[in-house]
């Protein structure tokens, strides 16, 4: 494998038990990404997206193949060594924003900081700090279920991006969304992503999210079926 | 573990009102699990003290055929005093007491009753035996509150007795009652009449005599007396103690129940946690804690529910049980009915290592109670939990 990617996947399948058989979501990938890339897997429901990016994100193992993250073998990590991966390393978006409900904004964004043991001054002015690149400064003491999707969707990326992270891998980040704030969060993330040089890695099938990305990957049937660069 | 515990900490405090109903719930138990026990303890220490003051004093001296649940034996039950202990009886530090059994005929009714002797210039016992040497020319009596009302006597009334003396002759007299006291010791109460005790040994032919012999200083190493078994204070306080025990273990099985209905409510609320809080279980991986931090969390969690049910007992049960042992706690019944000493107003007692241990012992239930459930987390796949899918 080569190093300068981030990102790399050979022959990665990934097997489900179904009933008495099993059911195969991804069927030999082969995949690299580089640092700073706002890349997109695409394809529709079931096509393997959602596994793909949870595999990357350390929450799944693969069935067979390689994946390598930051140098980091996924499928031999112990749960302790990839609980770590996940916490310095990467962020996560998902769909449903999956904010702490009984949290404020700010405890939100604050929490990967309490567990990566930053001192409380240095916490406050990260979380200052990323609130203010989704502009939710005036939110900090409300909590989401006071917020619209789009301001909760916005925190979320501020907890994803609080601690910089290597790469942010979004689920779907806007399926809840409409599309006004859609474009607003994409924007705040391709400005985050030029900005921090963070790699983005979507799962979408969302045609505003597709307009933004800089690499198209097609996945069909747990396949690549395009991998896609976009010229400026 | 400090994050775990501000986290936790956050999250109930962010549930609300589903918390606090279970805090309160828990503090009551606190509350009332202090509150049973140190009646209990306040119950055993008034006992004791009341016995000790009343009748057993430091400790006593048995005739060796003293058996004072057997009335039959009394008839054998007395010796002359042992002369070693003439100096003690002398200084007022012991009290040679004389038993026979005996029948009061009050109202033309027959009651049988203990005859006791007591010498009317003792100090050692609370007994008002000071009126037992105000009626020259005729025997005085004190009897108990109890005594007096089972039997409608009153002060100043006059009542046969019927006793049988040294040599098995059967004999009466009219006793004069010259007080009727008051006291938590049905033991020295109910059927039982106090004469003086030359008076009582002049009855029986019994001159010199005693069954009892009551001491004051409990520190004192006693000798053996031949004909005299040693009594020490533990061995007369053992029945208390043991009722006290048969209490403490009737008791227990009340708070047992009281707690574990406390329990059910945090067991039930964490087991509707792990399953309404998918999402968050599996956003707490994802943000970088293992699936075992995320059982300590919830565990946590659940455990300082007994921690905020302290502080909130704390809050109402600190005043509450402060007045409760100052004013203390009529219990509606009388020692008669118990029989043994139990005050009208029992005044609880409570230490600190009673505190100390309910509070931990509802901390480890309750954080046992709140790992059980939160186990299930442990088998959890994140990626189910993440998108709420876990049935």
């Amino acid at each position: 494998m080569e190093n300068n990617f981030i990102i790399q996947t050979e022959k990665l399948t990934k097997r489900f038990p179904m009933g008495k058989g099993e059911f195969t979501a991804l069927k030999g990938i082969d995949l690299g990404l580089g640092t700073g890339e706002f890349t997109g897997l695409v394809g529709p429901s079931g096509s393997g997206k959602t596994t793909l990016l949870n595999i990357i994100g350390s929450l799944d193992t693969p069935s067979e193949g390689k994946v390598i993250v930051l140098d980091h073998s996924i499928g031999s990590l112990t749960a302790k060594e990839a609980a770590r991966l996940r916490k310095e390393q990467l962020g996560f978006i998902f769909q449903s924003y999956n904010l702490l409900a009984v949290h404020t904004v700010y405890e939100n964004v604050e929490f990967p900081l309490l567990l990566l043991g930053f001192p409380a001054g240095e916490r406050r002015k990260m979380v200052m700090d990323a609130l203010e690149w989704v502009g939710l400064t005036d939110k900090v003491k409300q909590k989401p279920p006071q917020l619209s999707g789009g301001e909760c969707q916005r925190v979320a990326i501020a907890r994803a991006m609080v601690k910089k992270p290597s790469i942010v891998i979004a689920d779907e980040p806007t399926a809840n969304l409409d599309a006004a704030n859609s474009h607003n969060i994409l924007q705040t993330m391709v400005r985050l992503n030029s900005e921090l040089k963070t790699t983005f890695l979507f799962a979408t099938h969302d045609e505003k999210v597709i307009s933004y990305l800089k690499r198209k990957i097609y996945l069909l049937d747990g396949k690549v079926d395009k991998d896609e660069i976009v010229s400026n | 573990m400090k994050l775990a515990i501000k986290l936790a900490f956050r999250n109930l405090i962010g549930a609300g009102l589903r918390t606090w109903l279970n805090v309160i719930v828990l503090s009551f138990s606190f509350v009332l699990i202090i509150a049973a026990k140190g009646i209990l303890v306040g119950w055993d220490r008034q006992a004791k003290r009341d016995m000790t003051s009343w009748e057993i004093g430091g400790g006593q001296y048995w005739n060796e055929n003293y058996d004072p649940y057997d009335a039959f034996t009394l008839i054998d039950a007395h010796a002359p005093v042992p002369s070693e202990f003439s100096p003690e009886i002398e200084a007022g530090d012991m009290v040679p007491v004389l038993i026979t059994q005996g029948t009061i005929y009050p109202e033309g009714r027959m009651q049988s009753i203990l005859i006791k002797g007591i010498s009317p210039e003792q100090t050692l016992l609370e007994l008002p035996t000071y009126k037992l040497d105000t009626l020259p020319g005729s025997i005085p009596a004190i009897i108990g509150s109890n005594m007096a009302n089972a039997n409608k006597l009153e002060a100043g009334d006059y009542v046969t007795i019927r006793w049988r003396d040294a040599n098995g002759t059967f004999d009466a007299a009219e006793i004069c009652i010259t007080g009727i006291f008051t006291t938590n010791v049905p033991t020295v109460d109910v059927a039982q009449v106090w004469l003086p005790l030359e008076s009582l040994q002049s009855m029986l032919l019994m001159p010199g005599e005693a069954t009892v012999l009551t001491f004051r200083d409990r520190e004192i190493n006693r000798i053996g007396v031949a004909g005299w078994k040693l009594m020490s204070y533990e061995a007369l306080v053992s029945d208390v103690e043991e009722m006290i025990r048969t209490k403490s273990v009737g008791q227990s099985v009340f708070y047992t129940i009281l707690l574990l209905l406390a329990l059910l409510a945090i067991f039930d609320t964490q087991v509707l946690s792990i399953f309404r809080r998918q999402k968050e279980i599996g956003t707490y991986v994802a943000l970088g804690y293992t699936r075992r931090e995320v059982v300590g969390l919830f565990t946590v969690e659940g455990a300082m529910h007994a921690v905020l049910a302290a502080v909130v007992g704390a809050i109402y049960g600190i005043p509450l049980l402060y007045w409760l042992s100052k004013t203390g706690i009529s219990l509606g019944t009388s020692s008669a009915d118990y029989g043994f000493a139990i005050a009208d107003t029992m005044y609880p007692v409570y230490s600190g290592s009673l505190v100390v241990g309910t509070t931990l012992v509802v901390l480890l239930a309750t954080t046992v109670v709140s790992y059980w459930p939160s186990r299930r987390i442990a088998k959890m796949n994140p990626t189910e939990a993440l998108r709420g899918k876990i049935q």
